[in-house]
């Protein structure tokens, strides 16, 4: 479902860019389709923040596994 | 600080097996795998006793020998790691977060925030382990063959002789479930897990 624009993305084909980003590098092509596309959502940019907010989260508990020492409250 | 160095290694090693064996069994999804790889983990340590000042440099080692241990088990059970079923392999992979037929979302994300400080706390970590716990278990495992024992996508795709693509579609999937049960269980009440906070306002 790719528009007829060339670099123009909805924003359910960057909610898709966004998760791929996750586990892969992004052809250039995309990459650049997506930087265009956040920079004129309000919506998808809370996407990229809430993907970025479970990296950090699974980083802070990977942590904590290892040692066991979580903040307590 | 924890002093334990008066307490014997072995009664050491006993007291972490239930800290061992809920990572085990969340990575795992098989309790008999996860006994087995808590055992050979705890029998590694005794065969290489060590002294350790501070209870969490013991924990510290032994996850590094039990991540070991996982991979192992997971490497031996290959076909079945990777190919228990789960309710949502059909459908549009993003179902999960509302489209409008033009590609706009039906509602916005909501804004989680910067909750730096609080993604550290034992009561997020407790949430976070409940979601991943109840991804399908293949996802689960896939999920933290990633974040956990953060293998590349190539190992696990040659571990599991997975496609990438296959793998790809189980880590979105699992990564939109983590997201709206972290939704709904923490980050659309703030107010249940910072109620000390509150009270002073």
């Amino acid at each position: 479902m790719k528009s007829s624009l060339p670099l123009m993305r909805s924003c359910k084909e960057v909610a898709a860019l966004l998760l791929t980003r996750e586990d892969q590098h992004l052809p250039l092509r995309e990459s650049l389709a997506l930087r265009l596309h956040l920079a004129i959502c309000a919506a998808c940019p809370r996407f990229e923040r809430q993907l970025l907010t479970m990296r950090n989260a699974m980083k802070q508990w990977r942590n904590y596994t290892d040692d066991g020492l979580g903040k307590e409250g | 600080m924890n002093s334990i160095s008066s307490v014997p290694f072995a009664q050491q090693l006993v007291e972490l097996r239930t800290y061992l064996l809920k990572f085990a069994r969340l990575q795992l999804r098989n309790d008999a795998w996860a006994e087995d790889a808590v055992s050979e983990t705890v029998l590694a340590a005794l065969a290489k006793p060590q002294s350790f000042s501070q209870r969490s440099q013991l924990k510290t080692w032994l996850v590094g020998i039990l991540k070991h241990k996982i991979i192992d088990a997971l490497r031996l059970h290959g076909r079945e790691v990777s190919s228990s079923p789960s309710d949502d392999d059909e459908g549009d992979l993003l179902d999960a977060l509302s489209f409008k037929p033009d590609g706009h979302f039906v509602q916005a994300p909501t804004d989680w925030g910067n909750p730096e400080q609080e993604l550290g706390s034992r009561q997020f970590f407790e949430v976070l382990e409940a979601c991943a716990d109840k991804l399908p278990a293949t996802q689960g495992r896939l999920f933290l063959m990633r974040e956990w024992l953060e293998l590349s996508s190539e190992e696990i795709c040659k571990e599991l002789a997975l496609t990438p693509t296959n793998l790809y579609v189980q880590l979105h999937r699992a990564r939109l479930r983590l997201r709206e049960c972290l939704e709904l269980n923490w980050f659309a009440n703030p107010h249940l897990h910072l109620q000390s906070q509150s009270q002073s306002l």
